[in-house]
């Protein structure tokens, strides 16, 4: 009994957030998070079993365009062909391998495949929008789609979003779980763009904007762009809790 | 090595047809095979004026009937239920509802030799939400809930916000409510 209560009490904490590296809830600026976000502080928990562990094994089929958002209708979509490749590592820089990964966005004129976006800017009968796959081995993941379109939205007067992709990444734990948004570099919006934004630390910032590639870029067929995802990862070494 | 975060950002107003659609959804976390007393849960997410939010997320992770999650990290000598997975994930609707089909858990140990009362570990993600925010479901009137170590950390007066309840009229409904905020606003933890 003592051996098995032994056993039982070690496990692996994951690192914590680090000062201004998340955004802030609410954040005055954005203001649908001001009736949306926790006013009481939260409780803070000191990791178990439950928040280490986390899904990793079986999201459903994926499907072979799942990962061309080019590819998946009769025809091309309109718009700038790009190919977004990148690494999932951990923040102890070792690769995630077979992470979920799944992108949505919008099409290159800026409007969503979805009813509430109703801005007057076309839809693209050939683009859905939406991607996923699995990283490989080394934690990478590669992905062929259009570069999607600044696009408006109501959050104060002329809000224009950025152009961006939306990431979704499964890593080892429930806690390692991210969404966030891939921006691309220089973008004359970033400086209006409360979600952007909402970092405080402008070097976390910048990890979220993707960075040319010339080696992923292909001749006479599309540019190329890096961006690696640093999830977070486990402590160093295991201690045990008290 | 240390490498920094990579900054999280929301879901935005849009992300059904990437996340939430019939394929990518989630509502059966342990199919009618896997072992354990059988719950149809719903939930639902309400803001800061009592209104449901009808476009948000809500993703759960859960051990099994045994309190073993499927996972290489949980260091406990038992096999997982073959049949379990343990992760769900569905979009609510317009009045901020959805539901999921799943069993309670068995008890996971916590700090020390303390086992976890059984619960359901919950992200909720929203427009308006910069980042996900995570809590806990209890079952109400389950007898471990008095030695839970995660509920010990939460004031008398706020652990209720913590707790499922059956549906008096049907057996095996539960319902859980995440209040964003108010008198009655959910506990939120910070992992
Ligand atoms: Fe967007």
């Amino acid at each position: 009994m003592r051996h098995l209560a032994n056993e039982r009490s070690i496990i692996t904490p994951y690192r914590r957030h680090e000062e201004g590296c998340q955004p802030p809830a609410p954040y005055q600026a954005y203001e649908s998070t001001i009736k949306r976000s926790p006013s009481k502080p939260l409780t803070f928990l000191p990791h178990t079993l439950s928040e280490i562990t986390g899904p990793i094994y079986g999201h459903g089929q994926i499907a072979e365009t799942d990962n061309d958002l080019t590819r998946q209708h009769a025809g091309e979509p309109n718009g700038e062909r790009i190919i977004v490749i990148g690494r999932v590592l951990d923040c102890n820089g070792r690769p995630v391998p077979e992470a979920l990964v799944e992108i949505w966005q919008a099409n290159a004129a800026g409007r969503y495949r979805h009813q509430d976006d109703q801005h007057p800017a076309p839809l693209d009968p050939n683009f859905t929008g939406a991607g996923r796959m699995r990283t490989d081995e080394n934690g990478a993941y590669r992905f062929v789609t259009i570069k999607p379109g600044a696009y408006p939205w109501f959050n104060h007067y002329n809000a224009w979003r950025p152009a961006h992709i939306h990431f979704s990444i499964f890593g080892r734990a429930f806690i390692s779980r991210l969404v966030t948004q891939m921006y691309f570099p220089g973008d004359l919006l970033f400086a209006y763009d409360p979600v952007y934004q909402s970092i405080p630390d402008e070097k976390a910032r910048q990890r979220m904007v993707c960075k040319f590639d010339l080696e992923t870029t292909q001749p006479q067929w599309a540019l190329g762009y890096r961006f690696d995802i640093v999830l977070r990862g486990p402590e160093a070494t295991p201690f045990e809790t008290p | 090595m240390s490498l920094g975060l990579t900054p999280s950002q929301t879901v935005g107003p849009f992300f059904s047809f990437g996340l939430t659609t019939e394929k990518c959804s989630v509502r059966c976390i342990a199919g009618p095979e896997a072992k354990g007393e059988r719950v149809l849960l719903t939930c639902r997410v309400l803001d800061g004026d009592g209104v449901g939010i009808p476009d948000a997320m809500l993703e759960i992770w859960q051990a099994d009937a045994e309190g073993k999650y499927n996972h290489p990290d949980d260091p406990q000598e038992k096999t997982c239920d073959p049949e379990w997975r343990g992760f769900g994930r569905m979009g609510t609707r317009e009045d901020g509802s959805c539901e999921f089909e799943t069993i309670r858990p068995g008890r996971v140990p916590g700090p020390g030799s303390v086992l976890q009362a059984p619960h359901l570990n919950m992200a909720v993600f929203a427009r308006g939400m910069l980042k996900q925010f995570y809590t806990r479901i209890y079952f109400s009137g389950d007898p471990a809930n008095q030695e839970d170590p995660v509920l010990a950390l939460v004031p008398d007066e706020r652990r209720e916000t913590l707790m499922a309840h059956p549906d008096p009229a049907k057996p095996g409904h539960w319902h859980f409510e995440v209040r964003m905020q108010g008198e009655h606003e959910t506990v939120f933890f910070d992992v």
